[in-house]
């Protein structure tokens, strides 16, 4: 009888573990698929049907793609992009958010309102005058083009104002009786603790930037100002290059958000069990 | 404050008094001048790439545009005329709820699956977990070049595949009836990733000792799962199905790498059709139209989720 049981458990549980090996197979291969294309050669990726290991280390499809292809220059353009318009945030929603939670000024509300208003309006819908108004600036195909429309985010006020207001209240007050200026209580009590919380929007704000499609597709034109998310689609376009060239930039564009993924997996799942959702 | 100690001094007011509740008021106006610098470059950038052009975009979709984006003339509710008695714009809002309908459910019932078996503490779990929030790390461009060369016809996997289990190969991107199912198969890995992850955070927000007590009663899993897990995690997954509802209604990006839209306007969905309208055809009045469109749509079905979805949630 207990034997019986016993039994029934082992096969349950070789059942879940089979379901869930199955299951990473299928999430994974695509792109363990970009890495295996990496290494091998175009003989080996035009032979008939896919190949699912490489047969050495073949490394002339890293050296090609740096070569004939401007990759680097997009990674370039991408992480300056998304540096910029992280630091941009920080400071803005920092400031905002400051602002939001430890002064009180006229219409202070009816503005936080309306600010909130605007986490309801995709960007999509407000992108045709957003265009035009960046070719009455001439700033199409330019970085303050890319960059400084997506400086300021709803989403980053609201995440910093909600960290500023669970700051120790006795601290701040007890800085204020001391006669420190807002300007000073915001540089050297408020931003210093919370570094968690502005971590996190420069993490947010980081990568969101770098997957930005639309609006770059838009803006660049020439093809030292694309993102990588453009120009790497971009190379599939190009007749001359092969599977595997394309493929081989896919697993190089790929490596440094896999990496922070790899590293910080622990810590987004901690921040999302933490808070947040939590009512 | 401030007020409040002015209040306090008002009456009988001494030459003293008078100094102090001049400085005070002086305080105040300090104050606020500060509050407001401080929100000023927020409210700067959202000024001049939120509001102005939302109120741009209501304005643009009563007029028709020359291609350089100036104002032809005025048309009153013509663009909205013509849209709605527009087949190929009835038929994208169509795709494009089609193509919600294929994502969401499968992307969520997929990810809340995975996340109950993965969450408790058994011997690989964190290797599983890890690849499960692997698609979060993929972007738009990224992901649909790989799928581009999954489904290719002759060299990909999937026909690959479907060979050897002697059944015909299947044009997944060229043919019509499939593009849409091909697309949306992408969609849902791209968006595993961060359903999982949140999910598995629901899941591991249930307290412990509720399933040990559930399970010392006799309780199954799937009863367990049913009637205590999910219920006590319907806030997560309330987010988790707003915020899968929205992005898929702006979906853009892997129609306009895998598709264009096509064949035979099979993927033709509203964001794609907008991105049509207004930078390739140059018709920026019909395009805002759209726009507007697609922000009552969105709006409307964000309102309905709160009224019906949130009666259900539970709420700790």
């Amino acid at each position: 009888m207990t034997n019986g049981i016993g039994l029934k458990k082992v096969f349950i549980n070789g059942l879940h573990y089979a379901f869930l090996l199955v299951m990473a197979l299928l999430v994974v291969y695509p792109i363990y698929m970009a890495f295996s294309y990496t290494f091998m050669t175009p003989q080996e990726v035009n032979s008939p049907g896919p190949n699912f290991f490489p047969e050495s280390f073949y490394l002339g499809n890293i050296q090609e793609v740096l070569q004939s292809t401007p990759i680097l220059r997009f990674i370039f353009n991408s992480f300056l992009v998304a540096v910029l318009v992280m630091i941009g945030e920080i400071v803005t929603s920092a400031l905002a958010a400051y602002g939001f939670t430890f002064l009180s000024f006229k219409g202070k509300n009816i503005i936080f309102a309306l600010f909130l208003a605007t986490l309801m309006v995709p960007s999509e819908v407000t992108v045709i005058p957003r265009y035009l108004m960046m070719q009455a600036f001439g700033w199409v195909d330019t970085y303050q083009g890319l960059i400084v429309p997506h400086i300021v985010t709803v989403f980053g006020i609201f995440l910093l104002r909600q960290s500023f207001k669970q700051l120790p209240r006795e601290l701040l007050d007890a800085a204020r009786m001391d006669g420190a200026s807002h300007f000073r209580m915001f540089l050297s009590i408020v931003v210093p603790l919370s570094r968690p919380a502005i971590g996190a929007l420069g993490a947010i704000s980081f990568l969101g930037t770098y997957n930005h499609y639309l609006w770059p597709l838009l803006m660049t034109n020439s093809e030292e100002m694309r993102t990588v998310q453009i120009g790497i689609t971009m190379l599939q376009n190009e007749e001359f290059l092969s599977w595997n060239i394309v493929l081989t930039g896919v697993a190089i564009v790929l490596l440094p958000s896999l990496t922070i993924l790899i590293a910080g997996l622990k810590q987004l799942v901690a921040a999302m069990t933490g808070g947040g959702l939590k009512q | 404050m401030a007020k409040k100690l002015t209040e306090l001094q008002a009456p009988g007011l001494s030459s003293k008094d008078n100094y102090q509740k001049k400085t005070l008021v002086l305080q105040r106006w300090k104050e606020n001048i500060l509050g407001y610098g401080f929100i000023f470059p927020a409210f700067l950038i959202l000024g001049a790439f939120v509001f102005y052009p939302f109120f741009q975009s209501v304005y643009l979709s009563f007029f028709t545009t020359d291609p350089s984006g100036n104002i032809a003339e005025f048309a009153g509710f013509q663009n909205y005329i013509h849209l709605f008695t527009n087949s190929e714009f009835l038929s994208s809002l169509g795709i494009t709820l089609l193509f919600t309908l294929y994502t969401v459910p499968a992307s969520i019932i997929l990810a809340l699956l995975l996340a109950v078996l993965t969450y408790n503490k058994w011997k690989g779990m964190q290797i599983f977990q890890l690849i499960f929030s692997l698609p979060i790390a993929m972007t738009i461009g990224t992901s649909s070049l790989i799928w581009m060369l999954l489904y290719d016809p002759s060299t990909g996997l999937f026909n690959y595949l479907l060979h050897h289990l002697g059944l015909p190969s299947i044009q997944w991107l060229n043919d019509p009836s499939w593009a849409l199912i091909s697309v949306s198969i992408m969609s849902i890995w791209m968006s595993l990733g961060l359903n999982y992850i949140i999910l598995l955070a629901g899941v591991r927000h249930v307290p412990e000792e509720i399933y040990e007590s559930a399970r010392v009663d006799g309780a199954g899993s799937l009863r367990i799962l049913l009637q205590m897990t999910i219920p006590l995690m319907s806030p997560y997954l309330f987010f988790v199905f707003v915020t899968s509802v929205i992005s898929s209604l702006q979906a853009f990006g892997q129609f306009n790498i895998l598709t264009n839209g096509g064949p035979a306007d099979s993927t033709n969905v509203f964001v794609y059709s907008l991105y049509q309208e207004a930078f390739v055809n140059f018709q920026y009045g019909l395009g805002s139209t759209r726009a507007l469109i697609l922000f009552v749509v969105i709006m409307l079905l964000t309102w309905l989720n709160f009224k019906f979805g949130e009666r259900r949630v539970h709420y700790q």
